[in-house]
């Protein structure tokens, strides 16, 4: 089943055309990861999606769940079931990580008319989702990513994404800036939580990432495009010739 | 400079006479005080404290001297009931002690608590320097008719090395009478060598009807004593509250305030805090956070006069709408107070372009030796963290009051009590701009 259609998009990031015309189907159950050299789009696409302010779409289409997806705010994607794992996490001091994850959680269920939970329901889901993903206990007493290592802040991102149980989960450059244990850490999260009934569309510039989290499929993106898919073994073939050649490629 | 010492203000203050107290010093400091409001005025924002506060609306309202049924007035215990917290109590009811409302009963040894107008009928000697001042400065004049007119207040005195447990709590309600009024009050507040104490003052009122209240204490910190300090400022939206606070620190004394303003039409606070002894350590954190067209006012003005003597003043100001603050944040390190050590943070958010904030830190160093930090910041809340916590299905309005309440939050730590730190978060909560 179609979960979601991206059909030559096209955006802008301050006047300067980052996307154009990429076209993505991604169905239920499936893993996805993009590929391609710096500067390519990669991250714009993540932030398209999730409705960062700043990115103007200036053609093209992307159907989430048959709806319009640019059309909705930020918060309402999220409620539907859609989620950004950050390249770069936000620091928020003064704001705890555990209250925030339940307001969070308590915004979603609502906006889709489900009942709140309580701080001791919520408390149950939280421990079990902490046991799940080997995290220590300790990261819900501290503010939002505050001080926390760069593994740290990859690990709880994938921490909120196991609470919050989106259906779509776009990760940005999650491996970039770990180590070889942190980047295991994340890999068996993302892992747990592949289901039939969830998308995963992994932004990453390495392949390394692809060693622990096996995708169904690889794309390959550059100067703003989809230049060649293909299944895990396109990842082997970039990381042995590089992207120079696809980039070219797609241009003749 | 002064605005024309004439204005309906000056002389609807002026309509009522002097109650004649039966003390011949505080008779004459009466007449003296109310000679020098009417010669002089109200300051004009020529004046430098009062740079950012304009007077001249106010100075053309008249306001109406007492209220006779300020004692049969029915108040709801809940609007100032402290979760948690039982102890003394003293309430005011605009202006006017109110025993039936206050909790005087099996007072711990060594507190003495009493409303003002009744300590005058005793033994009025003590009260005699704080009450008989003159006020000179031409940025005065509320203290003056303050001086003048204030004829009930606090009086509190906690015996050397008493440590009084239970929170003291003052309350001061402001609410709708027959008319317009102005009330004044006037408290002298004094922990002897090696006392402590924890007070909790609060303003709180209800309607839109328009009140002047002008408040000035004298708090005296011994030796070695501790004073944990709580305003709690929810007054009436109707209301222009002036207040002003003298606070002298003995050698070794602690003192550590916490002021939320958050009521008010217009609100003015001056500090002035004096370090006279070596080694008092001053600790101040508060947050105003105005909102439609309120004005709300903070001049820190801490004097550092001995040796080793320490200052932290931490604030956050928050202002929506059409609404301003103005915080001022003075400190002088004398000549020979060498060893100080004194810093002062006030940041600031503006949460709407027709929102203002004026902020000055201003730092004289005379001594050697000292230590010192300044800094004051205004700035907008962040847009990553906005989308962060959108792109976490927090919707907008909710995203900008939690990111708000964290801003502010920083400024509650420290408080003595965990039920204190919940009740003022709550406060502040319920007072976030939407």
């Amino acid at each position: 089943m179609t979960m979601l259609k991206i059909e030559n998009l096209h955006a802008r990031v301050e006047g300067k055309e980052i996307l154009k015309g990429l076209s993505l189907t991604v169905n239920a159950g499936e893993v996805h990861a993009i590929m391609g050299p710096n500067g390519a789009g990669k991250s714009t696409l993540g932030n398209v999606l999730s409705g960062r302010d700043g990115y103007e779409v200036t053609a093209g289409s992307v159907i989430y769940n048959g709806v319009d997806l640019l059309a909705l705010d930020p918060e309402a994607r999220a409620a539907a079931g859609v989620f950004l794992a950050f390249q770069y996490p936000v620091e928020i001091p003064g704001v705890n990580n555990t209250y925030f994850l339940r307001a969070a959680a308590n915004a979603q269920r609502k906006a889709r008319g489900e009942k709140e939970l309580d701080s001791m329901q919520f408390l149950k889901l939280v421990r079990e989702k902490l046991k799940v993903m080997q995290i220590s206990d300790e990261l819900l007493h501290r503010a939002v990513n505050e001080g926390f290592s760069g593994g740290e802040k990859k690990r709880n991102e994938i921490f909120q994404m196991a609470v919050l149980e989106p259906q779509l989960a776009i990760l940005d450059e999650t491996d970039s800036g770990l180590d070889i244990d942190a980047l295991k850490q994340v890999a068996q999260g993302v892992n747990t939580l592949r289901s039939p009934d969830r998308a995963f569309l992994m932004i990453t510039h390495y392949q390394r990432l692809l060693d622990y989290v096996v995708p169904d499929f690889v794309h390959v993106l550059a100067d703003g495009r989809i230049v060649e898919s293909g299944d895990k073994s396109l990842a082997l073939k970039l990381e042995e010739h590089g992207y120079a050649d696809l980039a070219s490629g797609a241009a003749a | 400079m002064n605005q024309p010492a004439s204005s309906p203000l000056v002389e609807s203050l002026l309509d009522a006479p002097l109650a004649p107290s039966g003390i011949a010093w505080l008779d004459a400091a009466r007449h003296e005080n109310r000679t020098a409001f009417a010669s002089h005025g109200l300051p004009d924002t020529r004046v430098e404290a009062w740079k950012y506060t304009a007077l001249r609306a106010l100075a053309q309202r008249r306001f109406i001297a007492a209220d006779e049924s300020a004692s049969n007035h029915v108040v709801d215990a809940e609007t100032f009931a402290l979760p948690g917290i039982a102890g003394p109590r003293l309430v005011f009811v605009n202006g006017v002690f109110r025993g039936d409302l206050s909790a005087l009963e099996n007072l711990p040894d060594g507190l003495s608590l009493q409303p003002l107008s009744q300590a005058l009928q005793g033994d009025a000697e003590p009260l005699r320097f704080s009450l008989s001042r003159h006020y000179r400065e031409p940025g005065e004049a509320f203290a003056r008719i303050n001086a003048a007119q204030a004829c009930d207040g606090v009086v509190l005195r906690v015996a050397a090395g008493k440590s009084i447990s239970a929170p003291v709590q003052l309350v001061f309600i402001g609410t709708a009478a027959e008319a317009e009024l102005a009330w004044h009050v006037r408290h002298v507040i004094e922990l002897a060598d090696g006392a402590e104490l924890t007070l909790v003052e609060q303003h709180v009122g209800s309607g839109e009807q328009s009140q002047l209240a002008t408040l000035v204490s004298d708090v005296v910190v011994g030796e070695g004593a501790k004073l944990n300090h709580i305003v709690l400022q929810n007054s009436a939206t109707g209301m222009t509250q002036i207040r002003r606070t003298n606070l002298r620190m003995q050698a070794r004394a602690e003192a550590t305030l916490h002021l939320l303003e958050l009521g008010g039409s217009l609100v003015r606070h001056d500090l002035q805090a004096e370090l006279v002894g070596d080694g008092a350590t001053l600790r101040t954190r508060g947050v105003f956070m105005p909102h439609g067209r309120q004005h709300i006012d903070t001049q820190l003005a801490i004097r550092h006069q001995a040796i080793n003597t320490t200052s932290d003043s931490n604030w956050r100001g928050v202002a929506s709408d059409r609404a301003r603050g103005v915080f001022r944040g003075a400190i002088v390190v004398a000549p020979g107070a060498d060893g100080s050590d004194a810093k002062l943070s006030d940041k600031n958010l503006l949460l709407s372009p027709s929102a203002e904030i004026d902020t000055k830190p201003e730092l004289e160093i005379y001594a050697d030796e000292v230590l010192a930090a300044h800094g004051a910041t205004v700035g907008q809340l962040d847009e990553r963290s906005l989308f962060y916590l959108r792109s976490r299905g927090i919707p907008l309005g909710e995203a900008r009051a939690l990111l708000t309440a964290a801003f502010c939050r920083a400024v509650l730590d420290d408080l003595p009590s965990a039920d204190l730190r919940e009740h003022l978060s709550n406060l502040l909560n319920t007072h976030l701009p939407a």
